[in-house]
């Protein structure tokens, strides 16, 4: 018994070694991103020293510039709008339909179908939906933000019904019954009972809709071309197309761009690895 | 009977505006663009009805058919590297190893970042990074911008695309490998089943739910690959890395041909759906033979 405790606490030191020296392939990419940023052009050599050595001094000007150059903060405001709008209503909606739907699918046959039929929307690719969608939301007045957010909605509610109505597996009809005796609506039970139990699953559909939402590029590509409102990814498609040519300047922009997904992770990084685990295995 | 009545309505009550909304933002526009499949159909003005003439040029056509086989070459290359590297790298993250928790955080560090801007760093490393040391190396292979060569540019995008899709890989092998009982192990040990006998026998048919769900999420994303083209290639050189999506946005969007990229997109919609359910149903069967 001694010996198999001593065991099994053995650190395994070569794999942790190699793993750690892995991390260069993650790190070295960020590391080159914030060492261009920090330069000025005349700075910028040809050879690889050039690009990844420390600065002479060091400036945050590119990021001012950047920030004066994509209109950062719009874009930011746009991005941050976006998301949480999507996030919100699809909480709201997509948890409201799983309940509806998941309470009554296996013993009514409309219910059965009308779940079968919008979980398999999982398989249409935003590709194929795009000219139309374009299109449909342009002659509806909503070829905007607010046009992006209702598609966002609908987009992730295949996945989030399906996780939904699953979660909704594990709880308990007594739970609303005892509700319902006392003379509370279906409605009122929802809110007050079911909405709050399933507090594990909004925290899973919230962090998959925001990553999803926070760095899609083709759906406010096509859906706001035209508004001259961007989002954070789309400044630097535009920022591309313009200035491309001087790297210090784009590598500012592009690390404020991964700035705010990059905070969010540190910060919610638990949160985040259990709901990406939680989505793609249920 | 009143309450039964009321449970009813309100459940009727959320359900069908829902369905509604999906309907409209979902199934119409495929409708619509099955409809639009079938007309020449430039985005705008005034369009006639062409019959099946759209879908037949797609066969014939040589920059569907350049795109299709790029498509795919790229799926199916990066869900290989990319299982492969994950399963390794899960092994790596599940064993005993010291600061886990830390490590399973950077290596999936690449997943919340987005593919537009990772690929505009990368783009910088293919364009003057690897040319600098390639050619510090004396390797005159290394020494040219990949990007630039028909050869090697889809290569990589192969890496860029396996650079940020491996960590959510990595973490759902994490989750399986965990669920596989350490006495499994100590059974298998007395038997004499170590190493790859031990993967294969033991490890892999338990994790192979796991395996399912991955090689079906990598597919499907890659297939649909976007961001990658957009900030690395826009294409090129000489399309020869124009994937299925790429097309449809860059010709559809903006070249005129609204009608037969329509019928592009729905073939592409049928061979997705047709991949998907191939995939599920070969693997659900090997799951249920174990």
């Amino acid at each position: 018994m001694n010996s198999k405790r001593k065991h099994s606490e053995k650190v395994n030191w070569p794999v942790t070694i190699l793993l750690i020296l892995g991390c260069i392939t993650i790190f070295f990419p960020l590391y080159m991103a914030v060492m261009i940023a920090l330069k000025q052009p005349s700075e910028m050599t040809n050879d690889i020293a050039g690009a990844l050595s420390f600065p002479q001094h060091w400036s945050l000007g590119n990021f001012t510039e950047a920030m004066r150059v994509t209109d950062f903060w719009n874009s930011l405001g746009n991005s941050l709008l976006i998301s949480a709008a999507a996030v919100i209503l699809s909480i709201l909606i997509h948890s409201l339909a799983g309940y509806a739907i998941g309470r009554n699918m296996k013993s009514s046959k409309f219910y059965n179908f009308v779940y079968l039929y919008i979980v398999s929307g999982m398989f249409v690719p935003f590709a194929i939906l795009m000219m139309p969608l374009v299109k449909q939301t342009s002659q509806m007045g909503i070829g905007n933000r607010a046009g992006v957010i209702l598609l966002y909605v609908v987009f992730y509610m295949p996945m989030n019904l399906l996780l939904y109505s699953g979660y909704l597996k594990n709880i308990p009809l007594a739970l609303e019954e005892a509700a319902r005796v006392d003379g509370a609506s279906t409605w009122r039970t929802y809110w007050s009972i079911i909405f709050p139990i399933m507090k594990p699953m909004h925290a899973t559909a919230a962090v998959l809709t925001v990553l999803g939402t926070w760095n899609d590029v083709m759906t406010p590509l096509v859906i706001m071309a035209g508004t001259g409102k961007n989002t954070l990814p789309l400044a630097q498609l535009t920022f591309q197309t313009q200035f491309g040519t001087n790297y210090n300047l784009a590598f500012a922009s592009y690390l404020l761009a991964l700035l705010p997904v990059l905070a969010f992770y540190l910060i919610c990084q638990k949160q985040i690895l259990n709901g990406v685990v939680n989505g793609a295995v249920k | 009977m009143e309450k039964t009545n009321e449970r009813k309505r309100t459940f009727l009550l959320i359900t069908i505006p829902v369905l509604i909304l999906f309907f409209l933002f979902n199934t119409l526009p495929l409708l619509k663009g099955f409809v639009y499949s079938f007309t020449n159909f430039k985005g705008y003005g005034s369009y006639d009805w062409v019959g099946l003439r759209n879908y037949t040029d797609l066969f014939t056509d040589g920059r569907i058919g350049k795109s299709y086989l790029f498509t795919f070459k790229y799926a199916v290359v990066c869900t290989i590297i990319v299982n492969v590297l994950s399963l390794v790298l899960a092994f790596g993250l599940n064993s005993r190893i010291k600061a886990k928790s830390a490590l399973r955080g950077v290596y999936f560090l690449p997943n919340v970042l987005g593919g537009l801007v990772v690929g505009y760093i990368f783009s910088f490393i293919f364009t003057y990074i690897l040319p600098a040391a390639g050619s510090a190396m004396g390797s005159e292979f290394l020494s040219q911008n990949m990007l630039s060569n028909t050869k090697t540019a889809w290569a990589a995008i192969v890496a860029v695309g396996a650079w940020q899709s491996i960590a959510m890989n990595t973490i759902i092998y994490i989750s399986g490998l965990q669920t596989v009982p350490e006495d499994v192990y100590e059974a298998g040990g007395l038997d004499g089943a170590t190493g790859w006998k031990r993967f294969r026998h033991l490890t892999f048919p338990l994790i192979l739910p796991f395996f399912t769900i991955n090689m079906v999420l990598c597919m499907k994303n890659f297939l649909m690959v976007f961001d990658q083209i957009m900030a690395l290639t826009k294409g090129g050189p000489a399309q020869s890395t124009e994937s299925i999506s790429y097309l449809i946005y860059q010709n559809g969007m903006n070249g005129g041909q609204f009608g037969f990229q329509s019928a592009n997109a729905f073939l592409f919609f049928v061979v997705i759906v047709v991949i998907s359910v191939f995939q599920l149903t070969v693997l659900g069967k090997k799951e249920e033979q174990l």
